[in-house]
């Protein structure tokens, strides 16, 4: 699969970094190499081959559902680059 | 004893002398904060914490002295900087985690130090255990301390697990955890000349260990012996309910495994390793492993693992596709860097963009791509229908071996700036320790000789599912019959 400039920057849209002009089009040659060499996958017929998310137990254990931990938001904001009065704080996002 | 003789013990022995109290943890915290100090030009350690390493050897002479020692009292280790460390600046040597301090500990150095280990300090690695070479960090690349001899170019100490892996090489800690998602404890300690066990998945808890791909992330022991690395795991594993992929499966004594017996054990050779390109010494290296196993008793058989050309395309799906949805939580809202933006997508993207390296970049780019609409079936659905064929030539090769023998990495180390051109080139690396990845079991790397140009190979045994006994057994055996005495170039003496 040959990605153009575009489609890099569709992809970086999508992931949320912000890529230069200049940088597009290297990248294009970088993720479309990848994309080339990894596509050797479909020599292998995997007809009726199940997907394998993990190699953990399939059915993820249950619990009760209880409380078993809280109360530390200032643990928690601790990290934060710009909280405020308890909270997080990002741009203003409604006009 | 002199600080040079105490950084010479192994694990086991250092164990023995702080129980006979030939000298004290204190003095061992000593030695070995001083040999974190002047080794500082590998770049191994992001930070050191010496203070630290003295309070808590000294909790460990106290319990020592009323004959209370629990089973690591004492023992200095270094913890890959992935390992959150409660209070203790955490990078994931990445740019986006600047100043980010874990308000709480993992699971895995939780365990450490409720047994008794020490903490020298937060090895440095690839950033997010993206590499196979320790060049990624934003921190800057960790040196091996090994050199060609007669070439003073550095070499690169292997990836992600460098710091750590050069950290033991180098003597400037007495033993070290990693994670290994494609062979990041494995590779560097081949490259090194160290053991490095990636346990079966589920083995150890992933709680509180930042996250590269987790559905493959393992974290390990790497050590100077076999018996040390045995000894860590036992402190290391057990399940955990805070991790839902841990797994309840009961931690048996791994050092009394290590019975130097294997006769009649069945020694899987897969004909699929033999890759092109892989240099004459290593496929040497590698019979000369079968013919000291033959010799101690165990039973080579020739086996096929038909998908193992498959194993790299698959990884470099799966991983950044998973990867790509961890890296997501990196946004400057909650943690770590933040550049302003006028709106908050504009921050969300600046952020990223200044916070992540080269590689990382790439990663997460591919990820989002082969999960997004229209794509999704043809990259990702594909890879995990791969991955379940790969499970199963493992699945299939244990029905008729007790474990398989192969190398660890198809070269030894190569120069800082080499292989950086092509990232496939760099993928390459971890040819043979990608398979046991997408399978989960276990697999450990074990110095057994020297490159043509004097740098440390390793050979890998890999065993069933949570059958690290057999998988350590045979590796001591290996280890008995190698006899690898060889240190690097550059290691810590100590003062006198």
């Amino acid at each position: 699969m040959a990605l153009d400039k575009a489609a890099v920057a569709h992809i970086a849209s999508l992931a949320r970094i912000r890529l230069a002009e200049a940088e597009l089009e290297p990248l294009a040659g970088e993720l479309s190499h990848i994309l080339d060499w990894v596509e050797q996958l479909n020599e292998v017929n995997t007809t009726g081959v199940p997907p394998m998310a993990s190699t953990a137990a399939a059915r993820l254990p249950m619990r009760e559902d209880e409380v078993s931990d809280g109360g530390r938001r200032d643990d928690i904001l601790g990290n934060a680059p710009r909280p405020a009065r308890g909270f997080f704080t990002v741009p203003k996002v409604v006009e | 004893m002199s600080d040079r003789s105490l950084l010479a013990l192994n694990l086991a022995e250092a164990r023995a002398g702080l129980t006979r109290k030939a000298f004290s943890a204190r003095e061992l915290a000593i030695a070995y904060n001083d040999a974190v100090e002047g080794t500082k030009p590998l770049n191994a350690y992001i930070t050191p914490t010496p203070e630290r390493a003295l309070a808590m050897a000294d909790a460990a002479d106290q319990r020592l002295a009323r004959g209370e020692a629990l089973p690591l009292d004492g023992i200095p280790i270094a913890v890959k900087d992935l390992f959150c460390t409660k209070g203790i600046l955490t990078t994931a040597g990445s740019h986006i985690l600047d100043g980010f301090l874990p308000p709480y500990e993992s699971t895995v150095t939780d365990k450490l130090w409720r047994a008794g280990a020490v903490m020298l300090g937060k090895a440095n690695l690839d950033e997010f255990a993206m590499g196979s070479s320790n060049t990624t960090s934003w921190y800057g690349p960790v040196e091996n301390p090994w050199r060609r001899p007669g070439d003073n170019r550095p070499l690169v100490p292997g990836g992600s697990s460098g710091g750590s892996a050069a950290a033991v090489a180098a003597r400037a800690a007495l033993a070290a955890i990693g994670t290994d998602t494609g062979g990041s404890i494995r590779q560097p300690a081949s490259f090194c000349g160290i053991v490095g066990l990636k346990p079966t998945y589920g083995r150890c808890s992933r709680w509180g260990v930042v996250a590269y791909a987790s559905s493959l992330d393992h974290p390990g022991p790497m050590g100077r012996t076999v018996r040390d690395v045995a000894m860590m795991l036992g402190a290391m594993a057990g399940h955990d309910r805070r991790d839902s992929t841990s797994a309840p499966v009961e931690v048996r004594d791994f050092e009394a495994a290590l019975t130097g017996d294997i006769k009649g054990l069945r020694v899987g050779i897969p004909r699929e390793y033999r890759v092109d390109g892989m240099p004459g010494e290593i496929e040497a290296l590698w019979l000369q492993g079968v013919d000291w196993l033959r010799a101690a008793g165990g039973e080579p058989v020739e086996i096929s693992l038909p998908m193992t050309k498959y194993a790299l395309p698959t990884y470099y799906i799966i991983a950044p596709a998973e990867a790509s949805s961890n890296l997501a939580r990196y946004d400057g809202v909650r943690f770590g860097l933040r550049v302003e933006g006028d709106s908050l997508d504009e921050m969300y993207e600046l952020t990223r963009a200044a916070g992540f390296g080269a590689e990382v970049r790439r990663r997460v780019l591919i990820g989002t791509y082969v999960l997004s609409a229209g794509y999704y079936d043809a990259y990702y659905l594909k890879a995990q229908r791969v991955r379940s064929l790969i499970a199963r030539d493992f699945a299939t090769a244990f029905e008729r071996v007790d474990c398989i023998l192969t190398p660890t990495a198809p070269s030894a180390a190569f120069a800082i700036g080499e292989n950086s051109d092509d990232p496939i080139a760099m993928y390459l690396n971890d040819v043979f320790t990608v398979p046991a990845n997408l399978a989960g079991v276990p697999a450990i790397s074990v110095p057994a000789g020297l490159s043509s140009d004097g740098l440390p190979l390793g050979l890998q045994i890999t065993g069933r599912a949570f059958d690290e006994e057999t998988v350590l057994r045979v590796a001591e055996v290996l280890e008995s019959a190698a006899q690898f005495r060889h240190l690097p170039s550059f290691v810590a003496e100590g003062r006198g």
